[in-house]
């Protein structure tokens, strides 16, 4: 009875008729042969070309195999799979490209004397010489940066989504949505306005943060709000029902709640300015010389020592800048890592 | 310690839409009031007017008088915040913070009156686990969150965390709906047990349930979709399962509704 009805639903009646891995092997073993022999004979030439003639011919290939051997659905099946997959494939490789060629350039030069030194008093032909003074700058220019938007972001959050009503919370909204599309050379170029010439601050460390704030505050605001939106209204009615009032309740229950991806957001905001190098050409400027103090003086930073590195155009320079950006993918990983351990512990043991 | 509630025409709204109407009745301390009726005849929405938390929802209003002891809940110059400390509630799905260790949940609440003794809040934790009847089966792992716990034990938590601090009245919302007989017959003697010392008003749609535990039962009911709901009648349990002065609701209990 239940066979009849199997058999009934087209490509579920016969389960004997199926293409298994291994006939697949053989199947773009032979797609990669008989490929070889037509980029052989016939005018077609190319290792890329070949790839991509390769990877069609056994799309092909196996729809059809499939398509007789076990059916339309089937078949349909193996064809979205394989674009699935190779569409996997198409997004990771220029990610794993760009982290280990970065890696295999970067790590020449990567050592002791080049993190703790300055490019003080060389010669353009000097091969020693180091970026000690732009990871100085980066992590206090980040690290003030951060210290300004996250808090700032978080509150602004907290109001649009818990506080606010009507046409006020509507403006802060477009507010912040303008500044998601400011151009990181524009917040440069509004800070060395307003406070390098305006104010006549000069460069500083402190005005690059300035700049770095204005571009993480809108990421901060956004992502943090779609986290505290995310927690169900019944934690919070669980809070009001025990009689905490509203503001214990988002600083006790929903704050905790939504940290996890608050941190997430908070940190892919770093991320992105760490990187940034325009507004820092404009507020920070250049300079090889260590400034540990942030608030007034040129500062170096990492995108910047590339930047500059890169200009010189010396084989020493390029292995400079491999090195500083090896610096700065690690530094962003550690800052992403340490932020996402320091909320599990949070989450898990708050006592 | 328990209070008697006095509801005087209650009128609930969520926007310009009315939940109920003209809802008066009276619970009395010590005992254990059941309300009954069919879907989305406002048996929640009431019940939330009991603790004032019908109107943290945007838009939502109240209006008539909820009496604690003679004092109007709704009156001039109350602390909603006040009443809710004094009328505990359990929801319908257990909400456990999932932010916190099992002895966090249940010293919540005691947190927020600025007690901090860690003697003291530990006693509160155990006297509130025990009453629950979960002491014993979490004694062992109060640290670990209260999110890893079973559906039934986290319905007898968030009852824990309800009666850790001390209210006059508690209000459960369908609080064994999500749960298996035995867990439902655990919380159903600790209602017994714990109408000794708070008032007790649950929403249920098990009319054993409501005849096992209640005293009381109150029958709500709507006229038709989009009207709001009404109280039908209320009166001791025995009386409304065996001879209701209403008809609607001798067919609502013998299962003849609409
Ligand atoms: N948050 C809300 N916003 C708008 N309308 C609501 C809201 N909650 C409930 N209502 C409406 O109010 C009416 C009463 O709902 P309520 O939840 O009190 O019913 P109920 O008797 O508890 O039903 P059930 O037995 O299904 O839980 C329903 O018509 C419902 O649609
Ligand atoms: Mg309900």
């Amino acid at each position: 009875m239940s066979a009849t009805i199997l058999e009934q639903i087209p490509g579920l009646g016969d389960d004997t008729r199926r293409l298994h891995a291994p006939v697949r092997l053989a199947l773009l073993a032979l797609t990669v042969l008989v490929s070889l022999l037509l980029f052989a004979v016939t005018p077609l030439q190319g290792q890329a070309d070949f790839v991509v003639f390769v990877v069609v011919a056994f799309a092909v290939v196996q729809t059809a195999t499939s398509f007789a051997l076990e059916g339309r659905r089937h078949a349909l099946d193996r064809l979205l799979s394989l674009g699935v997959h190779l569409a996997l494939l198409a997004a990771v490789v220029p990610l794993v490209s760009v982290l280990s060629y970065t890696v295999y350039k970067g790590v020449k030069k990567l050592d002791g004397q080049f993190l703790t030194h300055n490019l003080t008093g060389l010669g353009p032909l000097d091969t020693n010489g180091g970026e000690y003074h732009a990871i100085i700058g980066t992590l206090e220019q980040v690290l003030m940066a951060t210290a300004i938007a996250v808090p700032l972001g978080l509150l602004v959050a907290i109001y649009i989504t818990e506080y606010g009503t009507g046409w006020l919370v509507s403006a802060v909204r477009f507010v912040i949505d303008v500044m998601t599309g400011i151009p990181s050379i524009v917040a440069g170029l509004f800070i060395f306005a307003f406070w390098v010439i305006g104010l006549h601050r000069g460069y500083s460390g402190l005005a690059a943060a300035f700049s770095l704030t204005i571009l993480m505050l809108p990421v901060v605001v956004r992502s943090s709000e779609e986290m505290i939106k995310l927690v169900p209204a019944e934690l919070r009615e669980a809070s009001y029902a025990l009689g905490l009032p509203k503001w214990k309740t988002i600083l006790r229950v929903v704050l905790p709640t939504a940290s996890a991806g608050i941190t997430t957001g908070a940190m892919l905001a770093v991320a992105r300015v760490t990187g940034e190098t325009a507004p820092l050409l404009l507020t920070s400027f250049i300079t090889p010389a260590t400034n540990t103090d942030p608030l007034s003086g040129k500062q170096a930073a990492i995108p910047t020592f590339i930047f500059s590195q890169i200009g010189l155009g010396r084989p020493v320079n390029y292995d400079r800048a491999w090195a500083a950006a090896l610096t700065l993918i690690a530094l962003v990983l550690v800052l992403y890592i340490s932020a996402r351990l320091l909320t599990r512990r949070n989450t898990l043991s708050r006592r | 310690m328990s209070k008697r509630i006095v509801a005087e025409d209650v009128n609930a709204y969520y926007g310009s839409a009315q939940a109920i109407a003209g809802v008066s009745l009276a619970i009395e301390p010590k005992s254990v009031t059941a309300l009954i009726g069919p879907s989305g005849c406002g048996k929640s929405t009431f019940l939330r007017t009991l603790n004032r938390l019908h109107e943290v929802i945007p838009g939502a209003r109240v209006e008539g008088k909820v009496l604690l002891d003679s004092e109007d809940l709704y009156g001039p110059g109350i602390d909603a915040v006040a009443v809710r400390r004094t009328i505990g509630m359990v929801f319908q799905r257990p909400n456990p913070f999932p932010t916190m260790s099992i002895r966090d949940n249940v010293a919540s609440g005691l947190r927020l009156n600025g007690i901090k003794n860690k003697q003291v809040l530990d006693e509160a934790v155990e006297r509130s686990l025990r009453g629950a009847n979960l002491w014993n089966e979490v004694k062992d792992r109060l640290g670990k969150p209260g999110a890893g716990l079973s559906g039934g034990q986290q319905q007898r938590l968030c009852i824990a965390r309800a009666i850790a601090v001390e209210p006059q009245v508690l209000l459960m919302d369908e609080p064994c709906s999500a749960l298996d007989p035995i867990s439902t017959l655990a919380i159903e003697d600790l209602m017994t047990e714990l109408k000794e010392r708070f008032t007790i008003v649950i929403v249920t749609h098990n009319m054993q349930q409501a005849a096992r535990v209640s005293d009381r039962t109150g029958f709500f009911s709507l006229e038709a979709t989009g009207e709001p709901g009404r109280l039908i009648e209320i009166d001791t349990t025995e009386k409304i399962f065996s001879n209701p002065s209403e008809k609607r609701t001798e067919d609502y209990i013998t299962g003849r509704f609409g």
